[in-house]
């Protein structure tokens, strides 16, 4: 694929606001037509900000966005041809749905006949057809959220841009709305650009995600590779849980490093970004891939573990204990029948496979 | 059972004991303001009303007339007790100075009764004995005229509806019908008109000058905005009539625009910027443009900036952005401003006395005229319920359309 077979393409793009500090410091990104991509991040650390540099409403300090093969720099918003849903859904609160709907298409000049089609067509997409009269205060949120999402589709853009879309709704509507977008993208074959903060979102919506941090993008994977291979210490702490453990490396062999932890004991890792021996790691390993007394086959070593607290959630078992110095250290047991069960003060044996520890470099 | 029948009306006394709590700490708390609202506001707007058809002291001034002339049919001349009866009022009414009054009130509705009544009343005294009929119409001949008799037997009843009929340009013909005045006579409601009319211009300047201060105040970062807000209300610390004053100062022939427009060359002769309708308008719409910012200030402020850019991306230029989806929002704060200024307007006095000329008079101009110079506190009168009826049926009209309940300020 040559660069410009990508649908948008963001070229070593800046934005600052105050001339002094940068919110996107030398932003590289390359989407693919038809593709869900997700900017994840916590709030501040620039997605929203590249998204509106997309759209229009804001300008790059430096750098160029490339869409459709053409840099849009200089094109405004109107011209761009792009959806984009709202976080607060930016339904017009003076019109109805149906008028809603019809803005796009009256503003590009469409006749009254194919207008009135398009509008029937996309409230029977969301199966609203018979809400085209009410007003946007009449509808619910899970209403309007699907009503702001076939607004910015009616005019058959090619690409949608969405902004939190689902910040207000409650926990189910959000998740019965993630799959409904997830079939209207791929029954429509748009290419989606997607902002949230919540990362369960993106790992169920997403074909790429790229993960914000401080005006930089820290990793841009599948949310398979997100999940089990975080490049660095922030993406292993962003996406999902993960314990943390501080040691310096020891010695590395064939990608695994061995870690003396703060405490002494010894463990194994892969080594991520750690490069060479005498250095301080940070390890990460995920709660569910501890192992409590682990068989010595599986395990590449056990240590010593003393439990605090247990947390009993029905299908798992939350288990708070210290391990390696760390007072936080979370596993989660899994409640079948042949576990035993923990008591509270036991000391046990945990362990894990080296390639379920991630070992990355920290600065001193 | 029973013990639960017990305890539920208990509930209910209990219910309502709270409730009767909450309802007598209500009224306790709005009584000061509704006993000032009763002194100063309903009290005197209902004494306005029953002065604008009050009639009571010709009855006074006239006592046995007024009875005599309950007799009397009203066609042809009233018999010669009624004669009598007006010559023994004006017997007792000339010596106490009263009979002037009764003569400018019957003048009001026929011309010459002032002269009539001061005279005969000069010299009644000089007359002998009854009959008294023919005495009258011998000191002067209009006491044989039924109009002048038809004018006093309805100037007689306690009530007159002839100030009300007078600021709407009507009046009682010589047969007791209400009929129009002769057009070279009828002011008021043209003074009516025009006082809507420039009540409607100024709300229109205020509005064209007052949307884009707002607009610019409402997306301004906080400090401009509280700059913005300051400059706004200064216009509240210095008095109406200092304001006023100024604009004279600043508009005059040799003011400092017009100096300003010599000087530049854009004019060879200085304008006349004051003392006619457009100093009016400019003075005008000064003082009332905070009443239409604030309120469109307000709906501005409330509408989040990503309904613009909604339109935007969904292919509107900017403005057809502005226009479609902007403007329709501001829909409350525009109803709002517009009908506080134009109320307001339709109730100004000073600003058009000073600024104004004999052409830009509003008609509260013509309340204080009545009271100041004519002292005819009841046409005064007629004339402010007319202001009143007018202001309140504007408000009837566009106030619940536009919701104006649900503005707030600030």
């Amino acid at each position: 694929m040559t660069t410009d077979d990508f649908h948008v393409r963001f070229n070593r793009v800046q934005k600052s606001y105050d001339g002094v500090t940068l919110v996107v410091k030398d932003l590289n990104l390359n989407i693919g037509k038809g593709e869900f991509v997700t900017m994840l991040g916590p709030s501040g650390s620039g997605k929203t900000t590249c998204l509106m540099m997309l759209a229009g409403f804001e300008a790059p300090t430096q750098g160029e966005i490339v869409f459709n093969g053409r840099p849009i720099n200089n094109i405004p918003p109107h011209k761009r041809g792009i959806g984009m849903v709202f976080q607060n859904y930016a339904l017009f609160p003076h019109m109805t749905v149906a008028e809603n709907l019809a803005f796009p298409l009256q503003v590009r000049r469409m006749s009254k006949s194919e207008t009135a089609q398009k509008v029937r067509r996309a409230l029977d997409m969301v199966q609203m057809g018979e809400f085209g009269d009410r007003y946007p205060a009449q509808l619910s949120g899970g209403q309007q959220q699907r009503i702001a999402l076939v607004r910015a589709l009616v005019f058959d853009p090619e690409l949608v841009l969405m902004d939190e879309p689902l910040g207000a709704l409650d926990k189910q509507l959000r998740e019965k709305m993630q799959y409904e977008i997830r079939h209207i993208h791929e029954q429509l074959g748009v290419t989606v650009v997607y902002v949230t903060h919540d990362q369960s979102e993106a790992l169920t919506m997403s074909d790429r995600i790229a993960v914000f941090n401080d005006g930089v993008i820290q990793q841009l994977a599948s949310p398979n590779d997100l999940y089990e291979r975080p490049e660095n210490s922030f993406v292993a702490q962003f996406i999902g849980e993960n314990n943390e453990l501080n040691g310096t490396v020891v010695s590395l062999n064939d990608g695994i490093a061995q870690v003396t932890l703060d405490n002494g004991e010894q463990v194994f890792a892969l080594a991520v970004t750690v490069e060479e021996p005498d250095k301080p790691a940070l390890l990460s390993i995920r709660p569910e891939r501890v192992v409590i007394n682990p068989d010595e086959t599986g395990a590449a070593h056990t240590i010593e573990g003393h439990v605090h607290e247990l947390i009993y959630l029905g299908d798992h078992i939350r288990c708070r204990m210290t391990v390696g110095g760390n007072e936080q250290f979370i596993v989660k047991v899994p409640n079948a029948a042949n576990n035993r069960r923990l008591v509270v003060g036991e000391h046990v044996r945990v362990g894990w496979t080296a390639e379920d520890c991630r070992a990355f470099a920290t600065l001193q | 059972m029973v013990e639960q029948a017990a305890s539920g009306t208990n509930l209910r006394k209990k219910l309502q004991r709270t409730v009767r709590r909450k309802k007598i700490e209500a009224v306790g708390l709005t009584t000061p303001l509704f006993c000032v609202m009763l002194i100063f506001y309903f009290v005197p707007i209902g004494l306005m009303f029953y002065r604008s058809i009050d009639n009571s002291q010709m009855r006074e001034i006239l006592p046995a007339t007024a009875k005599a002339i309950q007799q009397w049919d009203g066609e042809g001349l009233p018999g010669e007790p009624a004669y009598a009866a007006m010559v023994a009022d004006m017997k007792h009414a000339y010596p106490n100075r009263t009979l002037a009054r009764a003569g400018r009130r019957l003048n009001f509705d026929l011309v010459g009764f002032y002269s009539l009544l001061l005279k005969s009343g000069r010299k009644v005294s000089r007359l002998g004995g009854p009959p008294y009929k023919a005495a009258l119409i011998k000191l002067d001949k209009k006491w044989g005229d039924p109009r002048y008799w038809k004018v006093l037997k309805r100037g007689l009843k306690n009530t007159t509806l002839i100030y009300l009929l007078a600021a709407l340009d009507f009046r009682y013909n010589d047969n007791n019908r209400i009929v129009g005045v002769p057009d070279n006579q009828a002011i008021y409601r043209s003074i009516i008109a025009r006082t809507i009319y420039i009540s409607l211009s100024v709300t229109l300047l205020c509005l064209v000058i007052g949307f884009p201060i707002a607009y610019y105040m409402a997306t301004a970062t906080p400090r401009t905005r509280n700059i913005l807000m300051i400059l706004l209300l200064l216009v509240f610390w210095t008095s109406l009539l200092v304001r006023t004053l100024s604009w004279i100062v600043v508009l005059q022939k040799k003011g400092v625009v017009n100096s300003l427009l010599l000087s530049s060359g854009l004019v060879s002769h200085p304008l006349n910027l004051v003392f006619n309708r457009i100093g009016v308008y400019i003075a005008m719409t000064h003082v009332l443009l905070p009443f239409m910012v604030l309120p469109l200030y307000s709906v501005m402020r409330g509408i989040p900036p990503h309904y613009v850019r909604a339109a935007r991306s969904l292919g509107a230029t900017s403005i057809v952005a502005f226009i479609r989806v902007y403007i329709p929002q501001t829909k409350a704060g525009i109803g709002a401003g517009s009908l506080i200024v134009f109320i307001q307007a339709l109730g100004y006095y000073i600003t058009p006395a000073l600024v104004g000329g004999p052409k830009d008079q509003m008609l509260s101009y013509f309340v204080a005229f009545f009271v100041n110079e004519r002292v005819n506190w009841s046409m005064a009168s007629a004339l402010g319920v007319m202001l009143l009826v007018l202001t309140g049926s504007f408000y009837l009209i566009f106030g619940r359309r536009v919701g104006i309940t649900n503005i707030k300020l600030g």
